[in-house]
């Protein structure tokens, strides 16, 4: 009798596998295989050309962090590099907190509208992600660039009588990745308000809490999973930005997409750019962590 | 020689039947007359697919790995060499071209590819410097308009992200050779240009509208942007600096692994007989290097100060080279320490 149950389960354990093995050998040639190439290539030597000689090298490594001076060939830290990469993280969790700070009272304030309504106020946050990003994009440099609908306005109104230099600093950059990405924070966080019980923020002011001990003691521990959520959404794709920092930025700022891709274009350090790939992700991996673990936390929290 | 002989009648044979027939064309976007291609199209009885890249490196990178389908690309002088090296490119024969003699003489002895074996002139160009003239009225044949610009340029300077030719201009600006590799001269040439930096506003593409429109006052830009930046605003002129700037050429190649080699072939051919030249240079407003094309050019552009080099500064030109690898890779290292 147990053998026969023992054999069953085998053959039913047997049987998942095979119904998954479509799915994970797509997985591994689709996902590990990509990343494989980028892994190996940046071990190799960069081709005259463009392209991988294949000699194993570690040098693509090595000037991720320092570079041989071209003039004195002495050691040092590899500050361009450095720059970009502290620049990508630093407007990366800079859009992150403009989003909350945007984003939080818009996904409140949709949540406690009545329910028929909700929808509009959605569609009117999803529309945007109808268009072409890059279109996004130049709609808003033509807001901020000197002769463009801000400065003009305030020199009409008489705030200012130069035009502000926004567009080309790393404030454009920032402002442009915080319209492009807030979406991407509200709806986690209007997920998780929508199913906030109300009836608890009743019974908080019931008890003469003030708003902010409300907001700080109930609300925000309740939504936090769709906060955290919508953190790393919005800081994932800024830290990989490409187009943004491109239009925007003016080619003056780079930020560490461009970095990549001016290794794989001009620069012809196929291996370089690999490698600065790889520790791009594993600066999105170190934030996913972040994320996995909190999440977990709060699970045994509520367990 | 049996069996070039042979092959010869072959495609002699095959260029018959194939009369009507197909021609993928691998070009820079906004780059092919759509009325020399309607011409040719039509002379010849073929359909002409075009598709477009942005810039040289993609090109390569797509012909490179093979399976593109394409017959023609029109990579820069530059590129050349590297195309060439990598065997993506068909040896022409010019014997099978007619128009061959028609290719200027001081177009056909290039160093990128001696005697014209594996291209033909495209369009050819400068890359100099644009300038507001309403804002700046000094000397615009200078390239410290950009390098150590004048008090009234500062902030409104756009610098295109062309690495080699920046690094030229900026290298001949300090008295070096074209792809040199002295550390004394690039070392000079890094702090030039890192000092510059601070007074540009950005490092960009398609601006034509900006220095229309006085965003930008002041630029490296090409000869036949600034020439569509001056149809819009007549303040702009385009300056070429006297201490050296650059001139490149785009030309059509036949490559290695075509399909449609006849139907090339005749394109090819096609494109130096000076009126097509001529309609190549009207739509993309740049000179072609095909002689005896100047008497079918647009008016405007047979006077052009973008197109016409005035006398004395002719000698400053250098034709843009690809520099060694190993020279490369110092310019790619100052270049990202510019953009960092």
């Amino acid at each position: 009798m147990s053998d026969l149950a023992q054999s069953r389960e085998k053959q039913e354990r047997r049987n998942r596998w095979l119904l998954l093995t479509p799915a994970l050998v797509i997985l591994l040639i689709a996902a590990s295989g990509p990343l494989l190439i980028t892994l190996t290539y940046s071990f190799l030597t960069p081709g005259d050309y463009g392209g991988v000689e294949w000699r194993f090298s570690t040098e693509a490594w090595f000037n991720v962090i320092f570079q041989r001076d071209i003039f004195d060939d002495t050691l040092g830290f590899a500050d361009a590099h450095l720059s970009i990469l502290w620049r990508s993280v630093k407007l990366s969790l800079m859009t992150t907190i403009g989003a909350v700070i945007l984003g939080f009272p818009t996904a409140y304030f949709i949540a406690t509208r009545p329910p028929h309504s909700r929808d509009i106020w959605m569609l009117l946050i999803m529309i945007p992600f109808w268009t072409n990003l890059l279109i996004r994009t130049f709609a808003v440099m033509e807001l901020i660039r000197n002769e463009g609908t801000v400065n003009s306005l305030l020199i009409w109104s008489g705030v200012i009588d130069q035009p502000i230099q926004i567009l080309f600093t790393e404030t454009a950059i920032m402002i442009g990745m915080l319209y492009v990405y807030l979406p991407l924070m509200v709806l986690p966080l209007y997920a998780s308000m929508e199913r906030l019980d109300f009836n608890l923020v009743e019974a908080g002011y019931d008890l003469y809490a003030t708003r902010f001990a409300v907001l700080r003691r109930i609300i925000l521990p309740l939504v936090k999973p769709g906060l955290i959520a919508g953190s790393i959404l919005v800081f994932v794709p800024s830290l990989g930005a490409y187009v943004t920092p491109r239009v925007m930025g003016g080619g003056k700022q780079l930020m560490l997409g461009n970095l990549i891709e001016l290794q794989f274009g001009q620069g012809r350090n196929w291996p370089l750019g690999a490698a600065l790939s790889i520790t791009l992700l594993a600066i999105v991996m170190v934030a996913l962590i972040f994320y996995v673990r909190s999440a977990g936390r709060e699970e045994v929290g509520h367990g | 020689m049996k069996t070039f002989l042979t092959t010869t009648a072959l495609v002699a044979v095959a260029s018959a039947a194939l009369a009507e027939g197909e021609l993928n064309i691998y070009n820079w976007g906004n780059y092919t007359s759509p009325e020399m291609i309607e011409k040719f199209e039509k002379e010849h009885d073929v359909k002409v697919t075009i598709t477009d890249y942005d810039s040289n490196d993609t090109a390569l990178a797509k012909i490179k790995a093979g399976g593109h389908g394409f017959d023609i690309v029109v990579p820069s002088g530059t590129y050349i060499p590297i195309f060439v090296g990598e065997n993506l490119l068909m040896e022409l024969d010019p014997s099978e071209l007619s128009n061959h003699g028609n290719i200027d003489p001081q177009w056909m002895d290039v160093k990128f590819d001696p005697g014209r074996k594996f291209s033909v002139p495209w369009q050819w160009g400068t890359v100099g410097v644009t300038v507001n003239t309403a804002v700046y009225g000094g000397d615009i044949n200078d390239a410290a308009i950009i390098l150590d610009p004048p008090e009234e340029l500062k902030g409104k300077i756009n610098v295109v992200p062309e690495m080699n030719d920046v690094m030229g201009m900026a290298i001949h600006y300090v008295g070096g050779e074209t792809c040199t590799g002295d550390k004394e001269v690039l070392k000079k040439v890094r702090d030039v240009l890192v000092e510059a930096k601070k007074n540009w506003l950005s490092m960009d593409y398609g601006n034509i509208e900006k220095y229309a429109k006085g965003d930008l006052a002041a630029g490296v830009n090409w000869n036949g942007a600034s020439m569509r930046a001056r149809d819009q605003n007549a303040d702009i002129a385009f300056g070429y600096p006297k201490t050296g700037y650059p001139v490149w050429m785009d030309n059509a190649a036949i490559l290695a692994d075509a399909k449609n080699v006849d139907n090339a072939k005749l394109f090819v051919n096609f494109i130096m007989e000076p009126e097509n030249a001529a309609m190549l240079s009207a739509f993309a407003k740049y000179a072609n290097g095909i002689a005896g094309s100047e008497e079918f050019m647009p008016e405007e552009m047979k006077s052009a100060p973008e197109i016409v080099v005035p006398a004395d500064l002719k000698s400053a030109a250098y034709i843009a080279e690809t520099c060694p690898p190993e020279v490369s890779k110092i310019y790619t290292q100052i270049w990202t320490e510019l953009q960092k």
